[in-house]
């Protein structure tokens, strides 16, 4: 017995509801979810459909703008003109474009991954050396400003073409950058926690591993993620006019067999996995740095 | 042990350029072993330069002091500084905060996570050792904050207005724990604050500085039995010295709301 007032009679009485918080949490959930979803399929929709009606209409030579029914009919023929120019070894059935992705994939993953590192070590050195940074800094400061774009000749020229190249690309794309970044994160750094590091009996390098370096990823990898979009881009690029492979030269080889179909596929697949890209790095940030709260990302 | 001595202590700061600022003038007192030493004066009067002097985190720029015989030259962990702001670590669990200090020394994680333990079962806050910082209540996170300092064996506690950031309700209630860790463990507490009630409920001595330099004012010793009634003649008597003494200082200096706000924890 519980010494709780029973609900009033003239309310109506609500059926089975054990943990209605989360439940209502739950179906909140699903609703936005369905919500969002519909959405997504309406502009979808509405995008194709417009396309549709512009072919339909015969405002624009087919040749070059296929009406979306064509597009997706043949997507699965497209496969037959990759093989022998993509460059790729043919592995049987549609892996063809797989392949193309995975070589796109690669080349951006391995020059991040190359660049969060390296420029992660050089602002650590040079805040921690103050000749080091003096010596390398201002040098650092004019290079930043290249786009990683501009950096595809030289690239080609001094790696020729291949993953070389393109990885080059997009470290010395992003490397620049984020070691401003990082020396930027470190001087930011809250003078309270270095000092309760001090405090505690902290050594200078201590105080940089122990809590500038926890203290700054969140920042980086938040910097990280706005210019994955840049590196992303950049590879795409060099793939488009030297390195034979990959995402960006499907498209190019479309463009030079006058194959418009092939060429939205490529384009098409750009944008899909640009998109699930930025998607997992969302989802790794949160997941790795919650302690900084998703909101303050 | 816990003793420190400042002697003719001045800090000027930024003594090369054209705003140079002279905080603390010529200040020289004692820190006797075991005792509750509170720092009460204005705002900007230098209290926080001193602290952080003391925990050697700032050097002054002449003048000289001492711990337990040794000059203070740099941080160490016989002295352990307690910030306004509550300084966990946020990626850090409430256990390997408070463990932090023994990590640094490099001492097995089964060691450090024992001691670690010890200390949050003294400080109340055992069952909350797998939450992280933003778990906690601001009360709690200062709690945490003494767990990790006392895990070291400091012996001397510096805080600078610990409780200021919390509410009047929480404050009292870190008021009378930290008397009652003091009390048990016999450390030597230097307190700054700007409350006079906090003042006169803590310190077996109170320091008061004077603003623009800050120079001492005086050094008034409290003899009341503890735990410390708020509403008794004693606490009224000490309370009315202290705003005397601080009226003229603050006047000076600021203007009357400073006062309020140094009265405003009467409950
Ligand atoms: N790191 C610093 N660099 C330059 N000047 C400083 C620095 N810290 C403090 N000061 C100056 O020293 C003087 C005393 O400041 P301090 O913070 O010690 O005062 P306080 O008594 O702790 O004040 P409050 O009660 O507001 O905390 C102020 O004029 C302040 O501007
Ligand atoms: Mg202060």
């Amino acid at each position: 017995m519980t010494t709780k007032m029973p609900p009033p009679a003239s309310r109506p009485v609500r059926s089975a509801a054990p943990a209605p918080g989360r439940q209502a949490a739950r179906t909140r959930w699903a609703k936005n979810a369905a919500q969002s979803v519909m959405w997504w399929c309406i502009s979808l929709g509405l995008f194709i459909g417009i396309w549709e009606l512009i072919t339909v209409l015969g405002w624009t030579n087919t040749i070059i703008l296929p009406p979306p029914h064509e597009f997706f009919a043949e997507i699965a023929n497209q496969d037959q003109f990759l093989a022998p120019r993509i460059g790729v070894e043919r592995t049987g059935g549609n892996f063809v474009l797989l392949t193309a992705i995975v070589a796109t994939l690669k080349r951006v993953l391995i020059g991040l991954v190359m660049g969060f590192v390296a420029a992660l070590g050089v602002g650590g050195l040079a805040c921690y050396f103050d000749l080091f940074g003096k010596l390398t800094l201002p040098v650092i400061t004019l290079l930043a400003p290249i786009a990683p774009i501009a950096w595809i000749p030289f690239a080609i020229m001094a790696f020729g073409i291949g993953d070389s190249a393109a990885i080059f690309v997009v470290f010395i794309g992003i490397f620049f950058l984020l070691t401003l970044a990082t020396v930027n994160a470190i001087r930011n750094v809250n003078q309270l926690y270095i000092n309760t590091a001090r405090v505690l009996g902290a050594s200078r390098r201590q105080v940089m591993f122990k809590v500038i370096l926890p203290a700054i990823i969140p920042d980086l990898f938040f910097i990280l993620r706005i210019n994955f979009f840049a590196a992303w881009m950049a590879v795409l690029a060099a793939e488009m006019v030297g390195v034979n492979t990959g995402l960006g030269a499907i498209v190019m080889v479309g463009r030079q067999m006058f194959n418009a179909k092939l060429m939205f596929l490529g384009m098409a697949v750009i944008g899909l996995v640009g998109y699930l890209l930025d998607v997992v790095f969302r989802q790794l940030q949160n997941r790795v740095l919650w302690w900084k709260g998703a909101s303050q990302l | 042990m816990g003793q420190i001595i400042c002697d003719h202590l001045s800090k000027i700061w930024n003594p090369d350029s054209a705003d140079a600022n002279l905080a603390i003038d010529e200040v020289s007192f004692t820190v006797h072993p075991g005792e509750f030493l509170v720092i009460i004066g204005p705002s900007g009067c230098g209290k926080s330069t001193l602290l952080s002097m003391m925990a050697g985190l700032d050097m002054p720029t002449s003048g000289a002091m001492i711990h337990n015989g040794e000059p203070i030259t740099g941080p160490s962990t016989d002295r352990s500084m307690i910030f306004q702001q509550a300084s966990l670590f946020p990626w850090l669990s409430v256990l390997d905060n408070v463990a932090f200090g023994l990590d640094l020394q490099g001492i097995s994680k089964q060691e450090r996570t024992e001691r670690a333990k010890q200390y949050l079962q003294q400080v109340g806050l055992l069952k909350s050792a797998t939450r992280y910082p933003h778990q906690l209540s601001g009360g709690m996170q200062q709690r945490a904050c003494i767990a990790r300092a006392l895990c070291l064996g400091t012996d001397v506690l510096l805080m600078d207005e610990p409780f200021a950031a919390l509410d009047v309700q929480t404050r009292h209630q870190m008021q009378k724990f930290l008397l009652e860790l003091w009390e048990g463990t016999n450390k030597t507490v230097v307190f700054v604050t700007h409350h006079i009630d906090e003042a006169v409920y803590l310190a077996d001595r109170v320091l008061i500085l004077t603003a623009n330099p800050g120079r001492v004012l005086e050094m008034i010793p409290i003899e009341m039995e503890r735990p410390r009634d708020m509403m008794s003649k004693g606490f009224e008597y000490h309370r009315n010295l202290f705003v005397e003494h601080l009226r003229s200082e603050v006047v000076r200096a600021f203007e009357e709301q400073e006062l309020a706000e140094m009265l405003d924890t009467r409950v």
